[in-house]
């Protein structure tokens, strides 16, 4: 929302305040000001100057020597406009000045253009005449202003005077930020009471009364509200014998400060009143409604119509339709038609001031691709009483600005009014919610300057109806704490009971993976929720594979965002692509994120989040690396008994001979492996990858941080070392659970330090070594202890079909 | 007798004195004092020395003998030193030379501002909870004050998976599963993703991360929040950090207000980062509406509350100066090795 301070002054007269003021002050109470923009911006010693002569130069077919006179002294000014008169008034820049752009209309300058005496061809000029342009605005703003050439001025302009303030540019706009709750501030008069109540300065309303002829409206038109729930108030006023013409300058600078192009004074009544009211309205050439007669009803499916602009759209039967006795004339609160839109020879017309039901027009402006200036207005949803006044207003002006007989009495249907909302005022009840000691007395002067009447009988506020937002004592409770002002509350600290602060155990399980994580060179990264179907095509999922199913949101940004991922690989790979594609050497990545797999489909309930804990990496380390990882973070998290590993993981992205399960107590954590070679094409992965991926949820069960201290030995330990020709189908993991399950409570622990295949050792084989270490807690072990022991493992090693090597 | 001792002295000092090197001094002690050393033999041909003078001459071997050992042990101590002082001259090493590293992993920077402000709140008696990614349309909205037709569900541009399930647009709806726990009083903050419909650019991703904040006691005041929002942006930015709180807009507070902190990186003078105003804008908050307090079944009338929430990757991006949100989904490690 835009608007010139000046336009607030018209309702604030006394309000005086520099525009840094101004704007910190509206930002404290509510009112945001985005920013303003001085439209004297760069308009530098600029006068109403009036050609007294004009000749030609003598070394210059297409400029020509003016003696202009400036009130104060006569210049000589050389220019090359082809518009100008004697006895044109123009306004003149004097030496040491500034204009804000170029004659050519372009992006202003930040500092505008100086302008100096000096020569053109030889003659001395001592100042410049200038176009709207080249003071900063366009004719589209200034529709007087000459499509090329000089601004000239009516004749009546004096002399010497300012020209900048003739022009009306001696002005700031401000930008405003609205928020959705006060509908009433997307209109001037909002904003002018917001202004008066933060200044403590008197509001004057805008005078609403038109006179009116004796005429009676209804003779002239009938009104009809088929669909009540869309349209709940139908205002229509007419008026006759139009005088089409320029608006007056207060109207048409107000309105361009606005942005809103002046066009003529009826286009400019209506888009005035809607600035002012925020109400939006429609004027229709009565002599082409049929019938006389205004009928508000739904479009049929179907239903075509061309709107003002010239376009056709399609309708449907959720968009509401002004139409008269025949035919359909506009699109309701969104844009009137080209069958009865108003032409220079109109002579009588209807105006209308609605309130339509505001998510129907939003949804019907979406709908139709056609979101206008009115519809912006009217799916905030508008106040009824509104739109009697802001007709009335028009009607006003219409008399004010004589261009029209404004006809006696107004068509009106609507609703029922609703009674205008009461609120019990309790002072202790705002004060305990704001922590604040402000006095009765302050509470009720604020809400007189708010125009909330207080009825001290009922001890009750009646709260206007343009304050559709004040519903109870907290949105009270609001008013008083920024018109007391947000800075004068004091700052506490919540009292009450204490609380212990701390993470979820989820989130302190995450925490340890990160910390592990990065402790073994892995650094965080992350990736969206949402991916491609075409992942799966990519990560060789088979067609019928369960993660397929996917949560897939209907209105996505695009394909590539339309499914909720069901694994958290393709991110993975995607980030390990980026970086091998920028070269980037030994990338160790990890991932926190959730995962989304829906319990049935369609979803007729929240999906499944599952937390997945996924490392990737390339370059140095293999699948090894990635599992001494898991280990660590695993065993940080207490699940200290044995992993098991089983190959057979199944993973069709995996490379199919180096993947594995993770297994603890039976229940599968997750799975590593190196990464399929034809997944490393798919992503453009040129050297080998590894990848792990723990379901959380799966591992958290086992979970604990509870830590128990079992002794440190006192007896010495004994090792054996052994070495074996084991057969190369048999998993060192196998090996191991011989030992574990034959080793008793003697064996402490055991360590693979060697394994080889090759030129020693007999095809299909391979020598594995171990050394495996012994120690009892309360006595020293003798040689048959081990012995006994030896002898259990070698057995169940040999009925393994493995050799003791020599 | 005594004639020899001393030469034997003087011969052992003299060769002493001009031993440079261990071994020499080895030698020395062998040749005197060893099994067949020259103070040994004149103490094996003690015998030969009459009774009555033996104690003199055995008291002269002595004390010759501990004067050599003396002069040796110093002699010794002397040349350890120096031997030592020789090879730490010698041991010198370039400690310009590069570390060497176990190389760690990085957090990400979103994670490092969150556990931040995790810190913070944590230290103030605050739950870090969750809630889910995937929500359905009563908690990102209706329980939060947002009827169906309210012009904020599209405002936020939310992505539907059916009419009733969404991706939450904001992490508020954890207020909501937090409250309706029953469990009073609450202090909680919920950290979490959430996904807006908007097109990845320098400025906008449609994922990212908020921080919501819930407090629900008895005599909770507006005070309580612009106190406890103060502290916490002058814990995360900086003891000299101030704030301005600003009337505002949210269907689940009121009254609501937009809190800026005058800006970390000029103090409030006026830079690029805060466009020249020397406020930056951080969080919304405001006091729980009395309406979403009963919808979760907490008596308006008994308590009250405060609520806040704050954008993960602003922080982010403003506190280390990151100039492109997509930098924070590349996951390329030149950028994660920065933090």
């Amino acid at each position: 929302m835009n608007t010139a301070l000046s336009w607030i002054k018209a309702y604030v007269p006394e309000l005086e305040c520099t525009d840094q003021e101004y704007c910190d002050a509206m930002t404290l109470s509510g009112t945001k000001v985005e920013g303003y923009t001085r439209l004297d911006k760069n308009l530098e010693k600029i006068v109403v100057g009036e050609i007294l002569s004009i000749e030609k130069h003598p070394d210059a077919d297409k400029l020509i020597v003016c003696q202009v006179n400036i009130g104060s002294e006569v210049l000589q000014i050389v220019t090359g406009a082809p518009n100008v008169n004697v006895g044109d008034k123009v306004p003149v820049v004097l030496d040491g000045g500034r204009v804000a752009g170029g004659h050519d209309g372009g992006p202003l300058p930040e500092n505008g253009i100086p302008i100096k005496a000096g020569k053109l061809r030889g003659v001395p000029s001592n100042g410049m005449m200038c176009s709207i342009e080249e003071l900063g605005s366009s004719r589209d703003m200034y529709p007087e202003a000459p499509e090329e050439g000089i601004y000239i001025f009516p004749k009546d302009a004096e002399v010497g005077a300012d020209a900048v303030e003739l022009l009306g540019l001696r002005d700031t706009v401000f930008e405003y930020e609205i928020t959705s709750n006060r509908v009433d501030c997307y209109s001037v008069l909002g904003i002018a009471r917001e202004a008066a109540a933060t200044f403590r300065k008197p509001f004057h309303a805008p005078k609403e009364e038109a006179k009116g002829n004796s005429e009676d409206a209804h003779d002239y038109v009938s009104v009809e509200v088929l669909d009540r729930d869309l349209c709940t108030r139908y205002c229509a006023r007419v008026v006759k014998n139009i005088k089409i013409g320029p608006s007056p300058k207060w109207m048409q600078r107000r309105l361009a400060a606005s942005g809103i192009r002046p066009i003529n004074n009826l286009v400019d009544i209506t888009n005035y009143v809607m600035e002012e009211y925020g109400q939006p309205m429609h004027a229709f050439d009565l002599d082409t409604v049929a019938g006389h007669k205004i009928i508000v009803r739904r479009a049929k499916d179907g239903d075509v119509f061309q709107t003002l602009d010239g376009q056709v759209r399609k309708l449907d039967g959720e968009v509401l339709m002004i139409c008269d006795a025949e035919k359909e004339i506009g699109i309701a609160g969104i844009m009137g038609g080209e069958n009865s839109k108003i032409t220079d020879n109109v002579h009588t017309v209807l105006f209308e001031a609605a309130t339509f039901n505001g998510p129907n027009i939003r949804k019907s402006a979406k709908r139709l691709g056609l979101r206008t200036d009115a519809s912006g207005k009217f799916e905030k949803g508008l106040d009824p009483r509104n739109a009697e006044a802001a007709i009335n207003r028009a009607c006003r002006l219409i008399e004010e600005l004589e261009c029209g007989e404004v006809v006696g009495g107004m068509v009106d249907v609507k609703e029922p009014l609703a009674e205008l909302r009461r609120i019990k005022l309790n002072p202790g009840r705002i004060n305990s919610l704001l922590g604040t000691d402000v006095s009765r007395e302050e509470m009720l002067e604020i809400f007189k300057r708010e125009e909330l009447v207080y009825d001290e009988a009922a001890n009750e506020l009646i709260i206007p109806s343009f304050r559709q937002d004040l519903e109870g004592y907290a949105d009270i409770a609001e008013e008083v704490a920024r018109f007391h002002g947000y800075d004068k509350i004091p700052t506490t600290l919540p009292s009450g009971e204490a609380t212990t602060g701390k993470l979820s155990y989820k989130l302190r399980i995450e925490q340890k993976a990160r910390d592990i994580a990065e402790y073994c060179g892995f650094s965080q990264g992350m990736c969206y929720s949402f991916e491609s179907p075409k992942v799966f095509d990519k990560l060789l999922l088979p067609a019928d594979d369960k993660l397929r199913q996917t949560v897939t949101i209907s209105n996505p940004l695009g394909e590539d965002f339309s499914i909720m991922r069901t694994l958290p690989l393709n991110g993975m790979l995607t980030s390990l692509a980026t970086n091998y594609n920028r070269r980037n050497k030994n990338v160790k990545l990890y991932e926190l994120g959730n995962i989304y797999l829906p319990k049935a489909l369609p979803l007729t309930e929240l999906p499944d989040e599952r937390m997945q804990f996924t490392l990737g990496f390339y370059g140095e380390g293999d699948f090894f690396t990635l599992k001494g990882v898991v280990e660590e973070f695993l065993g940080s998290v207490g699940l200290h008994k044995k992993l098991v590993y089983d190959p057979k993981a199944g993973k069709p992205f995996l490379h199919p001979g180096r993947q594995a399960l993770v297994e603890y107590e039976g229940a599968v954590l997750g799975y590593l492996g190196e990464v399929h070679p034809d997944v490393l094409d798919n992503y453009e992965i040129g050297t080998k990858a590894y990848v792990a991926v723990l379901d959380m949820p799966s591992v958290i069960p086992f979970t604990t941080f509870d830590r128990k201290y079992t002794g440190i030995a006192r007896f010495p330990a004994v090792s054996r070392d052994i070495s074996m020709v084991v057969p190369k189908n048999i998993l060192v993991g196998q090996i191991e659970k011989m030992i574990e399950q034959r080793g008793g409570k003697i064996l402490e622990s055991y360590q693979l330090f060697d394994i080889y295949e090759g030129s020693q050792i007999q095809e299909g084989y391979k020598s594995v070594a171990y050394s495996i270490t012994f120690r009892a807690k309360d006595r020293t072990l003798e040689e048959n202890d081990i012995t006994a022991v030896m002898k259990k493992i070698l057995n169940g090693l040999r009925q393994m079909g493995i050799e003791l090597r020599q | 007798m005594k004639a020899k001792l001393d030469q034997i002295r003087e011969q052992a000092l003299a060769q002493i004195a001009n031993s440079d090197t261990m071994e020499k001094l080895s030698e020395v002690r062998v040749a005197v004092l060893g099994k067949k050393g020259e103070l040994t033999s004149v103490l094996k041909s003690m015998k030969d020395v009459p009774p009555e003078e033996r104690p003199q001459v055995g008291q002269w071997v002595n004390e010759t003998r501990q004067e050599i050992e003396k002069k040796l042990e110093e002699a010794r101590t002397k040349m350890e030193r120096a031997l030592r002082e020789a090879r730490l001259k010698a041991e010198v090493i370039d400690v310009t030379l590069p570390a060497k590293k176990a190389e760690l992993g990085h957090r990400h920077p979103n994670t490092i501002a969150l556990e931040e402000i995790e810190r913070i709140f944590v230290g103030m008696g605050y739950e870090v909870v969750e809630g889910p990614e995937v929500e359905t349309d009563y908690y990102n909205f209706e329980a939060l004050n947002i009827p169906a037709d309210h012009p904020a569900k599209d405002e936020q541009d939310t992505f539907y998976v059916t009419g009733d399930i969404l991706l939450r647009t904001q992490t508020s709806g954890t207020q909501v599963h937090e409250m309706e726990k029953g469990k009073l009083p609450i202090r909680m903050i919920a950290p979490g993703r959430v996904f807006r419909a908007d097109e990845v650019d320098a400025t906008h991703s449609p994922s990212f991360h908020q921080i919501e904040g819930l407090v629900i006691d008895k005599h909770i005041t507006f005070a309580d929040l612009k106190g406890t929002l103060a502290q916490f942006a002058k814990e995360l930015f900086g003891e000299e950090t101030r704030v301005k709180f600003r009337p505002h807009h949210f269907p689940f507070t009121e009254p609501s207000a937009e809190m800026d902190v005058s800006c970390f990186k000029c103090g409030g003078k006026g830079c690029r980062f805060c466009k020249g105003s020397g406020w930056i804008e951080i969080l919304g908050c405001g006091m729980v509406h009395p309406k979403v307090l009963k919808m979760s079944g907490i008596d308006p009338d008994q308590y009250t509350g405060f609520a806040f929430g704050l954008g993960l990757e602003r922080i982010a991006l403003l506190k280390y100066e990151i100039d492109d949100m997509r930098l924070l989904y590349e996951n390329d490690v030149r950028f994660l090795k920065q933090f």
